[in-house]
């Protein structure tokens, strides 16, 4: 038997520059303190939400509409008397909900996706490529809107819509990571030495996949939580009375003129959220080590 | 002798770069006389295409001038500010660049960036640049230079691109022309071809060319006298003759030993000159050149040697320069 | 390199033809009945029926795509199931708003943006560059229509200097440049910080070419070098990334003109959509959809007018 070592450390090699310094790094750059300051107060509002919204946010009380901003009803009431800062909390759980569980998933199919592109045969490759850029080949809303024309508004269709879009994103990313891989002198070798397809894919794609994929994963939260908001507001999204920020700007919008209150919170958590993110996903990149801001 | 047109006076730069500065130039003194061509060799960061940029005025943004003077026509143009400036380059102090390739503009044709470096030029409407700068073309030797201005440089051969180039620094007939490794990317025939017609044109332009270069060959073929360069530092200068027949710096003799179209053919290893280019950040005392030295003995390390006139006109800065090798 | 162009359309086209084979079997994998879902409910079986018949439902799906792309060709998108009159017509009332909104959205954004990113570029690390650098990042990341909401809440309800609804009267061009400078500026204000953004980054990189100290050694002007000899080739990749970007800009225009009750044809596919007019919506669909894919080969085309080099190789 021969004995050839194959570095653990290769499977690691994206590890550095992830964890811990990368944090103190982001927390020391203005622009990734702000962006982190900002995700987490979203993320405590999500968590937290039936904890610490003042009032009820489904809570009808027609006698008390129209409140302007006060100390009681910090951004005031609605039509119907509901607490505008209590559904703009609500809110926040709703839209990370959506985000992350769609993300989530998009990520696991993606994974599969582009380890069976990377992996399999030449033509399934090719057609899994074809179909991602069809998919691809629609705008995002648009595409939204035609599976919605097709099944109907409802969160599941939503989840749907958003999984449908951001797939092709993370297949292609582990694509070009597992081509990159298998093509690798290492992975030849211990092929030739008789590893598993399985214990390559879990023991040295899957850690250097993984890094990267959470990365571009978390950066597309803020697209997915403004897509859902969107369609939300075009009556397409998440049903009423559920106080998705998308249904606050569209009840908002209609009483522009007499409560522009409503119209004015239900923009902030969106900003906030969007603004947050984003500002945290440029200093990640900023931050981390040139290897992996390729990857990237 | 004739006047000096260009005179550089002990003139020392550094690069910040973050940690010690890079100290790429100290205390170079030299002059270009009139009509002459001076050569500047040394290997690649001895600092001479930095000395080239400092002569124009085009610096790297942490560079930083720490004393001399650069004089040409009676002013120090390192104190001129920037439209001064702007109004000598090109006009009285011209620069051809290595690889015209990708030292000339790939999407503005050759006819109209030979028509925006005569914006020095008010009067002349478009007609009668253009008419000038086909018949620079033509002076380099470019067939029907006339069509060939609406062409861009990378619809032309090497050869052409760097007459091309040639041609753009001479057509407004300037004092000095800075000559920065213009043969560096030809092959033996084209660079011979080069030389020839650089050197017709400053007979008939009359102006000075300051040819920078590591190839000693073409040093040796073009110019009326030479100055070597070594880790920032001036080792030695003087007349062609003198230096290539009777080298006093060893450095310049080891450069001279290194030629390869020198080594005789029977021996078939390359010589090298051992060891490397000293830190920049961080200069030895001493002489600059002693730890790769044959000739080094205690003093070198420890005193840096002065600038000697070993014959009129010939300086090396050696405390051996006189007496040669000790044994 | 003409070998590759045809390639590269030929890939175009394949790509289009899947998208239009799954759009069409979108409509066949839905559960149930089509006619059912569109009509809703109430529809009697005398609706159903004729429905179906005028969708072509009763054919194999194999004639019904064939029938599909047969129609396509000839540019008919089938006909409105409510108005009874044909989609394409439809479409192309509501295209030349759209087609504006972008072209507005675009321009002002070019307009802004790039003398901005040029100026970061050349001012790196001034106090302009890093605000540039900031205020990019978050208007980039905001979502248009947000933008648009506070837009008509500040000019039209606050300030009341401009019209919120519609696109203004036909034949009138005073009335609907007003009209239309409200949805531009929600369209564009996330594009001027995108584009800085790529301009400055290309301008950096060829303001460290060498041919640019060439042209400073001829003493040309910052002004024109930026102008003539470095702007002409960092705006290059700008316009190849603008093509990518452009499906994001027809998302956006869906939201704006629904946002600002403009005509269009991202309205036409909300409002379709929301009836489930599914003609309607792919008519509309298939129209963005064969926008954004045009997109590319102009972008291709423009940077071959723009850069000898690659006109050379053609």
């Amino acid at each position: 038997m021969t004995l050839v070592s194959v570095p653990r450390s290769e499977a690691k090699k994206l590890a550095p520059g992830m964890g811990p310094a990368l944090l103190r790094r982001i927390r020391h750059d203005p622009m990734g303190a702000i962006g982190l300051a900002l995700v987490l107060l979203v993320v405590f509002c999500g968590v937290f939400a039936p904890w610490i919204t003042p009032f009820d946010p489904l809570k009808i009380n027609v006698p008390n509409k129209f409140q302007p901003p006060s100390l009681v009803h910090w951004m005031g009431t609605d039509n119907l008397g509901r607490d505008v800062f209590s559904r703009i909390i609500a809110g926040s759980r709703i839209a990370l909900t959506v985000g992350v569980t769609t993300i989530a998933t998009a990520l696991g199919i993606g994974l599969v996706l582009g380890l069976i592109a990377g992996y399999g045969p030449r033509w399934l490759d090719n057609s899994l490529m074809l179909i991602f850029d069809s998919i691809y080949s629609f705008p995002t809303v648009v595409l939204g809107l035609t599976v919605i024309t097709l099944l109907g508004a409802s969160i599941s269709t939503l989840t749907l819509v958003v999984i449908v879009i951001q797939t092709p994103a993370y297949a292609r990313l582990t694509r070009t990571a597992t081509l990159t891989l298998k093509n690798s002198e290492y992975v030849q070798a211990i092929e030739s030495l008789g590893a598993s397809k399985i214990r390559i894919i879990f023991v040295h794609l899957l850690p250097n996949v993984i890094g990267p994929l959470l990365i571009v994963a978390s950066m597309d939260i803020p697209s997915v939580v403004a897509l859902e908001a969107g369609l939300t507001y075009l009556g397409m999204g998440i049903p009423p009375p559920a106080p998705s920020w998308g249904r606050i700007l569209q009840e908002g919008f209609g009483l522009i003129r007499t409560a522009p209150w409503i119209v004015i919170a239900g923009g902030i958590p969106l900003i906030i959220t969007t603004l947050g993110f984003t500002f945290l996903g440029e200093s990640l990149r900023d931050n981390l080590d040139p290897k992996l801001r390729r990857v990237i | 002798m004739t006047g000096r047109v260009l005179e550089i006076e002990d003139f020392s730069l550094i690069f910040e770069t973050g940690g010690a500065p890079v100290r790429a130039l100290r205390n170079v003194t030299l002059s270009v006389p009139q009509r002459e061509i001076v050569g500047i060799v040394g290997e690649s960061g001895s600092g001479k295409s930095t000395l080239a940029l400092a002569v124009i005025g085009l610096l790297a943004a942490n560079a930083r001038i720490l004393s001399g003077q650069v004089i040409f026509d009676g002013r120090d143009l390192l104190t001129l500010d920037e439209d001064a400036m702007r109004s000598i380059r090109g006009k009285r102090i011209a620069m051809v660049f290595q690889d015209p390739m990708t030292s000339l503009n790939p999407v503005r044709t050759v006819g109209q960036q030979m028509l925006d470096i005569q914006h020095h030029d008010r009067e002349s409407g478009t007609e009668v640049k253009r008419r000038k700068a086909a018949e620079a073309l033509a002076r380099v030797g470019i067939p029907d230079a006339a069509q060939q201005l609406d062409n861009y440089i990378f619809q032309f051969s090497g050869g052409m691109r760097q007459r091309i180039a040639i041609a753009m620094g001479m057509m407004q007939k300037p004092e000095v022309l800075v000559a920065d490794e213009v043969t560096t990317a030809l092959d033996v025939t084209l660079e011979s071809q080069i030389l020839y017609l650089l050197r017709e044109l400053r007979d008939e332009i009359g102006c000075s060319i300051l040819f920078i270069s590591h190839n000693l060959g073409a040093v040796a073929e073009i110019c009326d006298r030479v100055v070597v360069l070594y880790a920032g530092e001036l080792v030695e200068q003087g007349l062609i003759a003198d230096i290539f027949a009777n080298p006093r710096h060893p450095y310049t003799r080891a450069l001279i030993a290194c030629d390869p179209a020198r080594i005789p053919e029977a021996t078939r290893e390359l010589p090298v000159i051992a060891g490397d280019v000293p830190n920049l950040a961080a200069i030895p005392k001493g002489c600059i050149f002693a730890t790769r030295c044959s000739w080094a003995r205690d003093i070198c390390a420890v005193e840096a040697p002065p600038m000697v006139e070993t014959e009129p006109g010939h300086f090396a800065r050696c405390h051996f320069a006189k007496a040669g090798p000790q044994q | 390199m003409l070998f590759y162009a045809i390639q590269r359309i030929g890939l175009s086209i394949l790509i289009l033809i899947t998208s239009m084979v799954m759009l069409f079997t979108a409509l066949k994998l839905i559960p149930g009945d089509p006619a059912t879902i569109m009509l809703g409910s109430r529809a009697n079986a005398e609706m159903k029926a004729r429905i179906t018949e005028q969708l072509g439902l009763n054919d194999p799906v194999i004639v019904q795509l064939g029938t599909f792309f047969g129609r396509l060709l000839q540019g008919n998108l089938g006909t409105d199931l409510w108005s009874q009159r044909p989609v394409s017509q439809i479409v192309m009332e509501n295209l030349p708003y759209t087609l504006t909104l972008i072209a507005a959205g675009l321009g002002w954004a070019m307009l802004i943006g790039i003398p901005l990113g040029c100026y970061s570029a050349v001012r790196r690390n001034s106090f302009v560059d890093r605000l540039t650098g900031i205020i990019s990042v978050a208007t980039i990341s905001i979502p248009s229509f947000v933008v648009a909401i506070y837009a008509v809440l500040l000019f039209s309800i606050q300030l009341g200097w401009l019209p919120v609804l519609g696109a203004g009267d036909k034949g009138d061009w005073k009335d609907q440049a007003i009209h239309l400078l409200m949805p531009a500026f929600a369209l564009g204000l996330g594009w001027v910080g995108y584009l800085s953004r790529i301009v400055r980054a290309s301008m950096l990189e060829v303001m460290g070419e060498n041919h640019i100290r060439t042209a400073r050694a001829f003493g040309l002007t910052e002004f024109q070098i930026i102008k003539s000899y470095a702007l002409r080739i960092a705006i290059l990749p700008t316009i190849t990334l603008l093509a990518v970007a452009v499906g994001g800009l027809l998302s956006s225009a869906v939201f704006v003109e629904a946002i600002f009750a403009r005509p269009g044809i991202g309205k036409l596919i909300v409002d379709a959509a929301s009836m489930r007019n599914f003609p309607v919506v792919q008519g509309g669909v298939l129209t963005t959809v064969f926008l954004f894919a045009l997109t590319m080969p102009l972008a291709d085309l423009l940077v071959a007018c723009l850069d000898p080099r690659v006109r050379a190789t053609l």
